[in-house]
């Protein structure tokens, strides 16, 4: 069964990429689907992590802390994998005071 | 030329690749810890090579939901690839046919993207899939040692390593909505309307209250803020 939903799973993400760097090449004209397309990423990374990322590690404590180190170094713009680490950096370390 | 374009394009793939391999090790453990086996975890990387749609796909596996539910999840979180793709697709070199066009579709990533759209020049085929075979070397080889591996690191760091796709998440989501209002309401809205489902509505899968969420924050933040020039 897991194999059906990983086939589904690649199938729908391949087509949305090869549908439109294939074949369209028209632009998007409608101003209101422009805008909506623009939004749609954070929407969907924002509705992923808020509150999931409190229950990411087992503790919502130490989730919390990575969670805190993350928006910080976020904040700085500093590199992806940088806010990525840190994040679980702070809640290892959390970790030990618990 | 061909080796040229690819060795170049390796290249500039090896930051991305690096990166990769660390978050895809939390993926990697994040899909052991759903109940995913070692190889399907490392064929969901080899076959999607995508962040948030991988995540958020884990969860419908563990939560059992429909292949229509899978579908509609992966449409939602990777439809931003399609505007990319778009976006791509205007400036690419005579020598991408169609057929290269159909094979590169496999590495539209954030970072490819990134880089790709960077460039002065326009982009040639094997320039693309140099920097695609590092990122996904990257990528699927991060998602094996975290799920294999995962397994034998002491509980404190597994644990801890399970934040790392939220806390890339919030890097990619907190620089914009630090600069641009609109951005900053639409994710609020949506982390808002997330804890809502979350908490009030017990029912609703992962998977659709994502859906629900994005779309709606999303189309709140086209009639609120509608933009001059919307690019992605």
């Amino acid at each position: 069964m897991t194999a059906i939903y990983i086939l589904v799973m690649a199938f729908v993400t391949y087509l949305i990429r090869a549908i439109p760097f294939g074949c369209f090449q028209k632009k998007i004209t409608s101003r209101f689907l422009r805008n909506f397309l623009y939004y749609i990423p954070y929407a969907v990374l924002s509705a992923m992590t808020i509150p999931a990322i409190f229950y990411s590690t087992g503790s919502v404590i130490t989730a919390a802390a990575g969670t805190l180190a993350a928006l910080i170094l976020s904040f700085l713009e500093l590199p992806l994998i940088a806010v990525a680490l840190a994040a679980s950096l702070a809640a290892f370390v959390t970790g030990f005071f618990l | 030329m061909k080796k040229q374009d690819f060795f170049r394009g390796m290249a500039h793939g090896i930051p991305i690749g690096l990166g990769y391999l660390s978050v895809s090790f939390g993926f990697g453990i994040m899909a052991v810890k759903a109940g995913l086996s070692v190889l399907e975890s490392t064929l969901i990387s080899l076959t999607n090579l995508t962040s948030a749609g991988q995540a958020a796909g884990v969860d419908v596996i563990a939560s059992g939901g429909t292949l229509l539910e899978m579908a509609l999840v992966q449409l939602t979180i990777n439809i931003r690839y399609s505007l990319m793709g778009l976006s791509l697709s205007q400036k690419l070199d005579k020598s991408f046919t169609f057929g290269h066009r159909l094979a590169a579709s496999y590495g539209i990533t954030d970072e490819i993207f990134g880089v790709c759209a960077a460039q002065p020049e326009p982009i040639r085929p094997f320039y693309m899939y140099g920097m695609i075979l590092t990122a996904a070397v990257g990528w699927v080889a991060g998602t094996f040692l975290g799920a294999f591996a995962g397994q034998l690191l002491p509980p404190s760091v597994s644990a801890a390593l399970g934040i790392v796709l939220y806390g890339m998440f919030l890097a990619i989501i907190v620089p914009p909505a630090k600069k641009q209002k609109s951005v900053l309401c639409v994710v609020l809205a949506a982390a808002l309307l997330s804890t809502v489902c979350k908490y009030l509505i017990p029912g609703i899968s992962g998977g659709f209250a994502v859906i629900l969420c994005a779309v709606s924050a999303s189309a709140l933040g086209a009639l609120l803020f509608p933009r001059e020039e919307a690019e992605t």
